[in-house]
């Protein structure tokens, strides 16, 4: 796993109170992970906060599963 | 239209001098004081480098670490005292239609610490804004209202009072209102506050409020000593089940008290600073004797708002020899202040507590802390000083007043039919 999967992980189960297990590429945040759009909106701020980057709302809609923030935050992160 | 008649049934208490109703009972039939040196945050610098927190106080022990997060401390305390008191009450679903359960409940501040984080973040910044989703849901003063009835499932009338120290008796006369009004069968009500932060003592610190016995944090709260130089702040919560009486008796619920009467009044004077011949407490106590058409003489104890200001404590009694003129040396009157500290918008929910416990256990708690006496009191009056009094407790008069001139006072009686 990469450096960036690794911490994304560590996020979600801070900020969710989930387990490391559930924690799967293809787990939704709501649908899997027990997460509200306020938590989805902290998760997304805790990723910018952590990596550095500016993540555009309209590409933040396009984040849903763990999967997908992994890859977004591997291209975009600085 | 007849009023129905409203009862309390169930109890939650989380104070500085104890973390149940039993614990807290225990330490005002004692004369405990619930002050030590700050532990919140560093106060080296404060002028008050104390205050009365809530001892040994581990969120995880009633919440989920996520659950927990998204809660100021001033709504955790709500939700622990809810529970404590729901369960009291023995309100089991199918005992109650959850339409006709309300929520109102009080706090002065809100989510003081949550505010002060998150602008100390801000500040701290390069102007970027990146403030917590959660940040408004868990600062706003309402949310623990909220907060309940979701736990719950209560749907019924549900708000927030606001009125400085006196918020939690504005909820409990609301709730007393809309009771007898027929517009709900069960209100959960009753206050909380947290507001041992930085901006909390460095706030009241520059109003001259509180006390500054820095070597002394236990004797500081002494209400109507002669050397009296301030409040002492407290933090925690309070809940009160008021219930329709026929509601009650129909699931056997446990009873405690009959509340008998609300009063409201204002100073119309100064913002912080009582009225000096105590105009808007006078008021207020004739306002509720009004309300539950008894006699002043049938009043045998007043839990007075008594913070061991030196003003308020004075005018508060002037006007307690006004209302209840000879009859006043035949109460007993106490400030559990002396114990608790001031709770803010959450000392009207302990201190209604204090009043229906007193009437339970027939026992006037103290005025801890009296070493000095000041003339501007009557020595003919029974503060029931340092140590508890037992005596007939069958009606119990609460007071509180909050900045802005805010006044409320609630009637207590044993049930006695």
């Amino acid at each position: 796993m990469s450096e960036i999967a690794e911490k994304v992980k560590a996020i979600i189960i801070d900020k969710l109170g989930v387990e490391e297990s559930e924690v799967t590429p293809e787990a939704s945040f709501t649908n899997d992970l027990g997460a509200d759009s306020l938590d989805t909106v902290e998760l997304i701020m805790e990723f910018e906060k952590e990596f550095n980057v500016s993540i555009p709302d309209d590409q933040a809609e396009n984040i849903a599963t763990v999967g997908q923030a992994v890859s977004y935050l591997e291209e975009h992160a600085k | 239209m007849e009023l129905k008649r409203v009862v309390v049934t169930g109890l939650g208490a989380l104070t500085p001098i104890g973390n149940t109703v039993a614990e807290y009972w225990n330490g005002l039939s004692n004369g405990v004081s619930g002050a030590a040196p700050t532990t919140r945050f560093d106060a080296g610098k404060f002028k008050t480098q104390f205050a009365c927190e809530v001892k040994g106080y581990v969120p995880e022990n009633y919440f989920d670490r996520k659950e927990a997060r998204k809660m100021d401390l001033f709504s955790q305390f709500a939700m622990v005292v809810a529970d404590e008191a729901v369960k009291d009450a023995n309100l089991v679903e199918g005992t109650y239609s959850p339409d006709r359960v309300g929520v109102i409940w009080g706090s002065g501040i809100g989510g003081l610490r949550t505010f002060q984080e998150e602008c100390v973040n801000f500040a701290h910044g390069d102007g970027t804004p990146r403030f917590n989703p959660f940040f408004i849901p868990k600062m706003i003063v309402d949310i623990s209202a909220g907060h309940i009835s979701i736990k719950y499932g209560f749907r019924g009338p549900n708000f927030s009072t606001v009125s400085a120290c006196a918020s939690a008796t504005n909820a409990l006369i609301d709730s007393f209102n809309y009771i007898r009004l027929g517009m709900a069968d069960v209100i959960v009500s009753g206050g909380s506050e947290a507001a041992v932060t930085e901006a909390g003592i460095g706030g009241f610190n520059a109003l001259k409020a509180l006390s500054e016995r820095n070597d002394s944090p236990e004797t500081a709260s002494r209400p109507f000593d002669k050397d009296r130089d301030g409040f002492v702040l407290g933090e925690g919560a309070g809940a009160l089940i008021l219930e329709e009486y026929e509601h009650a008796k129909k699931r056997g619920a446990k009873i405690y008290a009959e509340i008998i009467g609300g009063g409201m009044s204002a100073d119309a004077y100064h913002i912080t600073a009582p009225h000096p011949e105590g105009l808007g407490a006078l008021n207020v106590m004739q306002n509720v004797l009004r309300d539950a058409n008894i006699k002043p003489e049938e009043v045998d104890y007043i839990n007075v708002h008594g913070t061991s200001t030196p003003l308020g404590d004075v005018s508060e009694v002037k006007a307690i020899q006004t209302v209840f003129g000879e009859h006043a040396y035949k109460l007993n009157i106490s400030s559990t202040k002396s114990m608790t500290g001031h709770l803010l918008g959450a000392a009207g929910a302990i201190e209604a507590i204090a009043s229906i416990l007193a009437i339970q256990h027939q026992e006037v708690p103290p005025t801890i802390n009296h070493f000095t006496d000041d003339e501007s009191f009557d020595p003919g009056l029974n503060f029931t000083f340092n140590k508890s009094q037992k005596r007939e407790v069958k009606v119990a008069l609460s007071n509180t007043f909050g900045f802005g001139g805010h006044n409320t006072s609630v009637l207590f009686r044993q049930l006695n039919d």
